[in-house]
């Protein structure tokens, strides 16, 4: 993607967005209302942009969306069936609209049910179902004609902890053992850790980060726990605004835990220092390991409000 | 070793080629009203005028005595009339969902990522319930003329009425399509499968409602625009060539009916998207 930007009318969803989606399972990450879904409608085809450009499996969007949506597969986020039908003629269904002859369709419905973990209810009316099976099934009718490229929106929304586990086994299996690639988008940074290598950042309709997830973690320092003690001459959030001061990155959460960054070449000792330096005591100090959450912090700027 | 694995395996096989998507949806359509008992019921129904149309041309072409009422032309186009009401009930029934359930489901999305267009996505939901309308209209017709010559032994009614076959066809293909047209239209503004029935049968009660109360108040016939059913009447009368006075001409009657087409045509291209922008 090339300087994309979407607007819905004057509301601008997208804005001159430019990012690499690089084969494998690639993590679109963002808060609620970042701008996900309508990159992925932008890239099927399905919202026009107002600028820019767009390549997907070396098609233009523009030019060839169809050739485009013949390759790909598409989970939406919201509910999404064909009324009337059993989930094995509406994947059988999806099938030959996507261009598989009838028998075909129907083996393949047969078989990607059973994959999904529906091949028991396989039978049954689709609005029956429950909102795990429905988010199965969604992932059936978007694998039915074997896809270059998944689109997953949200794919364990309303998902129980079970069910939401074995959605991610199935999105990774899809991954790294079927060889489709596919872009998760999420707001759950668990899910896109678990299942992607590669992450995009969106929030505000822009991207803020992208890379591999193992290089941007790695490009933090080392991280320690930090509480200290309230009141004093400097509190907890407080003493945050003096770390940042002093060039040390921290971000803090509800548990009055702060997520500290420390630069390679400076140890635990400089947080002694300073907090001796400014009369706080430290309650609990314990290093830790980068996660996705520190760089979706950092990318969307919640750095900046430190909490 | 599993004879047959039924787990995730890449297809091999052949991809149709862009473009037979619509026939997809209208074949799936069509089964899907089939299996409905009460569907196959009203459709049999509908047939029941042409029973009594066929025992006529029996009566008529076997029994000297009952020669008067050996069918002509007017007969054709007095059946088409009937069938209005069949037309009616068989749009409503199997039209009011075609795309409101596929709102309701938000199966507009499914349809439009993959390698369809909306044309073609229109084009099947269009074809599904002018088949049902064909079903009840030109097949019966048609199928008139052929007992008739079946049960004369000649072609002389055919030879004798060489446009005959061309006015029914046209006359049916004026009503189902503007029938299927306005439904599908309807179906686009909303939800609820009973929402667009009730919305359809309003506007078309209504407005015949109001066309004859406007000839009851000013005795004039040139009302007959208010209704649509009534302005292609007009056309359906001009197609089989009745000599009556037609209420408005036939120019205002097409263009209204043309009108008709491109504002359903204009709801359609505007309610059919993939995503909905509430701007």
């Amino acid at each position: 993607m090339e300087r994309v930007s979407v607007s819905y009318g004057r509301h601008a969803a997208l804005r001159d967005v430019t990012a690499e989606f690089p084969p494998g399972a690639v993590g679109l990450l963002g808060p609620n209302g970042a701008g996900k879904s309508t990159l992925i409608k932008t890239l099927l085809g399905l919202l026009p942009p107002g600028s820019g450009r767009m390549r997907v499996l070396g098609h233009d969007v523009r030019d060839a969306p169809l050739a485009i949506r013949a390759r790909v597969g598409y989970m939406p986020e919201s509910d999404a069936h064909i009324p009337g039908m059993n989930a094995v003629t509406f994947v059988g269904y999806c099938g030959e609209l996507s261009g598989l002859p009838r028998a075909d369709a129907m083996q393949r419905a047969h078989e990607v049910l059973f994959y999904v973990g529906l091949g028991e209810a396989r039978y049954r009316n689709v609005e029956t179902y429950s909102t795990g099976m429905k988010q199965r099934i969604k992932l059936a009718q978007a694998l039915v004609h074997d896809p270059d490229l998944l689109f997953l929106d949200e794919p364990t929304n309303g998902m129980d902890p079970k069910g939401r586990d074995e959605m991610l086994a199935l999105v990774r299996d899809i991954a790294t053992n079927k060889g489709i690639n596919l872009i998760l988008s999420s707001h759950l940074l668990p899910d896109v850790e678990f299942a992607c290598e590669h992450v995009v950042v969106i929030d505000k309709g822009a991207v803020a980060t992208q890379g591999p997830i193992a290089a941007l973690k790695g490009t933090t320092g080392r991280v320690f726990e930090l509480r200290v003690k309230e009141g004093g001459e400097a509190g907890g959030a407080r003493f945050a605004d003096l770390l940042r001061a002093e060039g040390i990155e921290c971000h803090g959460d509800d548990s009055e835990v702060m997520r500290v960054f420390v630069p390679e070449s400076r140890g635990s000792q400089l947080l002694f220092q300073l907090a001796a330096r400014h009369g706080v005591q430290v309650r609990h100090l314990r290093p830790s390991v980068p996660t996705l959450e520190d760089v979706f912090a950092r990318a969307v700027g919640e750095k900046d409000g430190g909490a | 070793m599993p004879i047959h694995d039924q787990g995730y395996r890449h297809y091999a096989g052949q991809r149709a080629r862009h473009g037979r998507a619509w026939w997809v949806i209208a074949r799936a359509g069509v089964l899907e009203r089939l299996r409905e008992r009460r569907f196959l019921a009203l459709l049999l129904f509908a047939w029941s005028p042409f029973v009594v149309r066929a025992v006529q041309a029996y009566l008529a072409s076997t029994f000297p005595q009952a020669s008067f009422l050996a069918p002509d032309v007017q007969t054709f186009r007095a059946f088409l009339d009937q069938q209005r009401v069949f037309v009616f009930f068989v749009t409503i029934y199997a039209g009011s969902g075609l795309i409101a359930n596929d709102l309701r489901a938000n199966a507009l999305q499914l349809y439009l990522s993959r390698p369809i267009t909306r044309v073609e996505y229109i084009a099947g939901k269009l074809l599904t319930l002018l088949i049902f309308l064909v079903a009840v209209t030109w097949l019966p017709a048609v199928l008139l003329v052929v007992l008739q010559v079946m049960f004369t032994g000649d072609t002389v009614f055919v030879t004798s009425h060489p446009y005959l076959i061309p006015a029914i066809t046209l006359a049916c293909a004026l009503q189902v399509c503007v029938a299927a047209c306005a439904m599908l239209a309807v179906s686009s503004l909303s939800r609820s499968r009973r929402f667009v029935a009730m919305l359809y049968a309003g506007i078309v009660l209504f407005t015949a409602a109001m066309d004859q109360a406007l000839r009851l108040i000013t005795g004039s016939r040139a009302w007959a625009w208010v209704s649509p059913q009534d302005t292609l009447a007009v056309l359906i009368d001009a197609t089989f060539g009745m000599s009556t006075e037609p209420a408005v001409p036939v120019l205002v009657a097409v263009v209204l009916v043309a009108a008709l087409i491109a504002v359903s045509i204009a709801v359609l291209a505007r309610r059919v998207r993939a995503v909905e922008v509430v701007a």
